[in-house]
Order: structure tokens, then sequence, then C-alpha cells
């Protein structure tokens, strides 16, 4: 395992008051063994789990990719729990190199190939179809086709040499989780004063 | 509008069978392969005729093909390029993909299921043990009289008694949640949900995503069929009882026991409507035994435990795109039954169950994969399905209760993945082009393990 987990620290415990430890990773990771996915191999579960698409933007479609970031955003406004089947912690779309290359950064807790079918439909769902149909290569029946849109990721997807995480191994639902009680938590406390 | 008569009965209606033979063949000629197929055609039933006739038949006969057995009858290459990847690699192929690891891998697999060699299944249903039979000698005559085509392996199935409710050897009522099809007589029952779009199931029609998706090659073999997965997993129901009394102290405990690792009482009714006491009139009423969710009625599993079997295989509201991994499932019991009180004895018995679909990678594996073996699902972190999951001792059950939660630790492997494959099931005029094919150039002689799956 490639992973380096930092020993518990004054630094550490001084920072967060608790005993959870920050973690970091090394990769490629030799240990890790590819196992077959229902649409090719699963990614290996890493550090700060997640993607790091890059892919060519259509000459003179960097706006409409643009466009594409517009609607998701109007689609969150409209219904905060659109994404939630994606369990992200995060998501950023970039377009760098003068409007000819676009990054999909994201950090997320399921396993990509177990729910390809999900975000397929969820895409379609949002209306997001111009982010994808205007990067070079993208495969034209990807609303049907789950494993063509499954390999184009594969083949884009960059892979971290390193990563760092605050807290490892927590899901997205166990943040807003602990969040929800720590709250509760204080309501009964400022009830009581 | 559906072709009901040119549609295998076998996911559209379910005879009142209660014996069964499974065939597992293998074609050393593909010439005398049509020919078996061209005698034993007029006896495979339509949706159409197998409802219509229903009450007076006693026995219901399918047939279903591997992708290896579709290239040993003569399908060309460039059709069999179109068939979706999951099917041409196979079952066994896949092992990764549906968790058959360690016990359940396919190197242990029995019956020839793991061979390229297994070509196609003759599915015998019959009224009673006695017709199973006389039709099983009546296949046998068959093949020793065409040749060419042999048994590779054979499964007899048996209801068990009491005949009066369907179930397995744990003792858990079955046959509860069954989809409804658009296009079907059946209004769909209280709670399981709108009927489904036909594409689901059957191939060449709309399905819940849209337009019928590409059909694989050419449409005369492929319109109107399914997929169906076949698992014949053996229950250790001596392993069973024991965990039963291990974590029961009386037998209201162990019931209560077995009902967390379901969702339902043994009698069929569910944990989310009958909480505390089964209430076996409920578990019967099919009205009723489905009518519940878990998003409103139960969100944090105190009821119905969020790993327990039936809310993974169906998390119904909790979940998205429900409607795209519904299955039809079929099959039945085999082995003899364990009776109450007595210890293990050693000899196999279990279910051996088709799920039928239109597509095995976004259903049946999507199912194994996900619902039943990823140890995350729903953030449980350490378990998988505590029934049909690939279990190794080293799983956990959660049982969420106030104030706090039951965690059992280390489940055995209740059950034991003995053997499995993935078959097409045409319709009737598919299975009728397959007969009549001439291939152009065929090497009539099909060399035992020669021709391999990519």
């Amino acid at each position: 395992m490639a992973t380096v987990t930092a020993e518990t620290t004054e630094l550490s415990r001084s920072a967060h008051g608790t005993s959870i430890k920050p973690g970091a990773g090394l990769y490629p990771d030799e240990n890790a063994k590819p196992v077959m996915g229902r649409y090719g191999s699963q990614f290996p579960k890493t550090v700060a789990n997640g993607f790091t698409i890059i892919a060519p933007i259509k000459p003179g479609k960097a706006n409409d990719v643009r466009a594409a970031g517009a609607r998701l955003a109007t689609a969150v406004l409209s219904d905060p729990y659109v994404l939630a089947p994606l369990a992200l912690h995060f998501l950023r779309w970039v377009i760098f190199d003068n409007d000819t290359r676009f990054a999909y950064i994201a950090w997320f807790d399921t396993d990509f190939d177990k729910y390809v079918e999900d975000a397929v439909m969820l895409f379609n769902k949002t209306g997001v179809t111009t982010l994808f149909e205007n990067l070079e290569g993208f495969p034209a029946d990807w609303r049907t086709n789950p494993a063509a849109f499954a390999k184009y990721a594969r083949d884009h997807q960059v892979e971290s040499f390193m990563e760092y995480v605050e807290y490892p191994d927590v899901t997205a639902v166990e943040v807003i989780k602990a969040l929800a009680m720590k709250r509760a938590f204080g309501e009964v406390l400022d009830q009581m004063q | 509008m559906l072709e009901l008569d040119d549609i295998q009965f076998f996911l559209w209606s379910r005879p009142r069978a209660l014996a069964g033979r499974y065939d597992f063949l293998t074609f050393r000629q593909g010439e005398r392969a049509r020919a078996w197929l061209g005698g034993i055609l007029d006896k495979v039933g339509s949706a159409q005729t197998v409802s219509a006739a229903e009450a007076v038949d006693a026995r219901w006969v399918t047939v279903a093909f591997t992708w290896n057995g579709l290239r040993a009858l003569g399908v060309d290459e460039a059709s069999l390029a179109t068939f979706p990847e999951e099917f041409r690699m196979g079952m066994a192929a896949r092992w990764q993909v549906n968790g058959d690891t360690g016990i359940h891998h396919p190197d242990h697999w029995v019956g020839g299921l793991a061979s390229p060699d297994l070509h196609a299944i003759a599915i015998l249903f019959a009224r009673d043990a006695a017709e199973r039979d006389r039709c099983t000698h009546e296949h046998q005559r068959y093949l020793a009289e065409i040749g060419g085509v042999e048994i590779l392996s054979s499964l007899d199935l048996e209801a068990l008694p009491p005949y009066d409710y369907a179930h397995e050897h744990f003792g858990y009522r079955d046959r509860l949640s069954q989809p409804e099809i658009e296009g079907s007589d059946t209004a769909p029952r209280p709670g399981s949900g709108p009927a489904l779009k036909a594409g689901e199931f059957f191939l060449g029609y709309d399905d819940e995503a849209g337009p019928a998706p590409p059909l694989p090659q050419p449409e005369i073999l492929s319109r109107n069929g399914s997929y169906v997965a076949y698992r014949r997993l053996e229950e250790h129901v001596g392993a069973f009882r024991d965990f039963l009394h291990r974590h029961g102290d009386t037998p209201e405990e162990q019931e209560l026991i077995a009902a967390k690792l379901m969702g339902r009482w043994r009698s069929g009714a569910p944990l989310v409507l009958a909480p505390e006491n089964d209430d076996p009139a409920l578990g019967g009423d099919l009205n009723r035994t489905n009518d519940f969710n878990y998003g409103e009625m139960d969100p944090h599993g105190y009821a119905a435990p969020l790993g327990c079997h039936i809310r993974r295989l169906n998390p119904r509201d909790t979940t998205v795109n429900m409607q795209r991994r519904r299955i039809i499932r079929r099959g039945g019991t085999y082995g003899p039954p364990l009776p109450e009180g007595a210890p293990e004895d050693g000899i196999e018995r279990g279910i051996a169950a088709f799920i039928g679909c239109a597509s095995l990678v976004r259903q049946f594996e999507f199912l194994q994969n996900v619902w039943i073996n990823d140890p995350e699902f729903k953030e449980l972190g350490n378990e998988r399905d505590p029934l049909c999951g690939s279990q190794d001792g080293t799983f956990d059950f959660t049982i969420p209760k106030r104030p706090i939660k039951k965690v059992l630790k280390g489940i055995p492997a209740f059950t034991t993945m003995r053997g499995g494959a993935y078959f097409f099931l045409p319709g009737l005029r598919a299975l009728r082009y397959l007969a009549s094919l001439s291939p152009a150039r065929e090497s009539e002689l099909i060399p035992a393990g020669a021709r391999e799956a990519p």
C-alpha cells in the first residue's frame, strides 16, 4: 500500500483536537490489483478518490462547455440534491490552454464503475449534454452506451502522483451526518443555558 | 404491442409447477444441434399459449443458449460480435464482477457450468415429479435418437412441502415481489412500483430510458429475446439454524434474527409493516405484503436493517433509477428438505434460480456487484448481503436498534455458489431461425473446449 498515514502527532492533535489522522498517498500504487468492473477495470480507490479527467475541446466550442456548467449550476439551484447520486465532495470544471482543453476534477466516494449508468442518466436529466458532446472523441452514443462513456472517462483520467486528505476514509454523507449532529447538540446546549 | 405469441412464456407467466428439471447441454455437431432444436420447437410454450392453457398443461418447456451455444448452432461471427460483451464472456469469466470469489469461484463450480462446452439449457417445469420423470426420459430418448447433443449435467427441482406456499430451504416464503410489465393483464400490486416498460425484459421494445436500444444482429434472432443469469446457490441449512440459535435464546428471538437478515419474517410479512411480531396473514396477502417504503416508514432501518436482503435487492424509494434495476426471478428449490431439529446431513440442497432481464450488465450484474456485494452499500462499511452475498466469515451484519445498534460479526456463508451461466432466451421465431440455419462453412465437429469466449 502506497498510502502514507501520518502518525498521530502534536500537530495533528492541536490541529483538530481529535485523533483523526490526515493521510497521503503516492501513485502509481504497485500493490493495487486491478479488479474487473462491469465496464472495464474498476479504478483503484485513492486517498482523495476521484477524477482528474483532461480532454480536448472541439475547436470553437469552449463557450458551449461553459454553458453546460451554467445549466448544471441552475439545476442545483432548483434541486440542491440533484447530484446526490454521485456521492461528491466537490466538483471543479476548468477550461484552460486558450479554450482548447477541459478538466473535470472531482472528489467522490463511490466507485465510478459501479454507478456509470446513474451518472449517464443524471447528466441526461440535468441537460449538461453539451459538455460532453463538445469534447473531442466523445462517443456519440453515450446516452445509450454506458460502456463507451466509461471508456472515455478511463482513457482521459490522469493519475495523481500524490494525494493528501485531512480526514481519510470519511464519506460526504458521514461529514453531513456529523455536521447535522453537531448542530443538533448545539441547539440542545443552547436550550440548556 | 408485445408479441406474446413469439415471446417464450418463461419470464412472462409462472405456471403452477411442483417439479422441474434442468438439462445442461453441449453440442458436438452443429447440424445435429439444429436437428435437436427443430424437433423440440413445438414443445416450447409462448407467453400466449401457456397463459391460455395453464390449467390443462402438465409440463412446460423452455430452451436457452450460451454465446458459445449460438456459435455452435452456426450463428456467424459478425452476428455473434453484436451481442453484449458480458454475455459473450459468460458468467464464469465475470467472476470478479459478480463477486464469485473464494469458495464461490468458478474453479469450484459443478456440472460443467464453467466450461465453454456449455451450449444450452433445456428447462422443464412439470405439474409433479411423476410428469417430470416421464418428460426427462422422453428427452433422454430423443437425445439418443438425434445424437451429437449430450447432457453435461442435470438438476432435478422439487418444491418443498407444505405445497400451499412457495418457500426455500431456510423457510422463507418466496415469490412475493415480482415486477409487473406494461401490457400484462394484471395491475401492479400495491407497493410494487409502476408497471415497467417491456423493454426492461424483452429485446426490441421501449424501455424505461426511452426508445428500444439497438438489437444484436440479425434482428430475427434477437427480437423478443431476453437474457437470463442462472445461479445455483447451495443453502447450508445447518449453519443457518446454528446461527439463529447462537444469536437468539428463545424461538421468538431466533425468528426475529431470521427476519432481520431477510427484512421479512419467514411468513413473508415485511418488518417495515410488522416490526415487532410476525403476522402470517399479512405475509401471504399480495395486496398488502409489498405496500411499504423505506424512506418515510423506516429511514434508519430500525425495522428492516439497511443491509437486509430485501432492502439491498429492492431499495424501493431509497435509491435512484430503481426502474432500471428490476429483474424477473424464476426457478425453484433442489435437494431434500432438512427436517427441523435434524443435524446437517451434508446433502446438497438449495435454490437454482434464473434472473431475467434485457441487460445483464445493467440489471443482473449491477445487483450482484453493487447491491449484493459492495461492502460500502449504504455506508455500512463491512457488509454484504447476509443471505446471498459472497460471504467468507469476515463480514458483519448490523441491526440498527435504540439506544445502540447490534453488530453481528463474522457472518458465515449461508449459501455457496455452485455454478452459473448466462443464457440468451430467444423468441419462437428466433428458435425456428436457429434450427434452419445453413452455415456456409462449418467444421461440423466441434472439438470439446476448443472454442472459448474472448
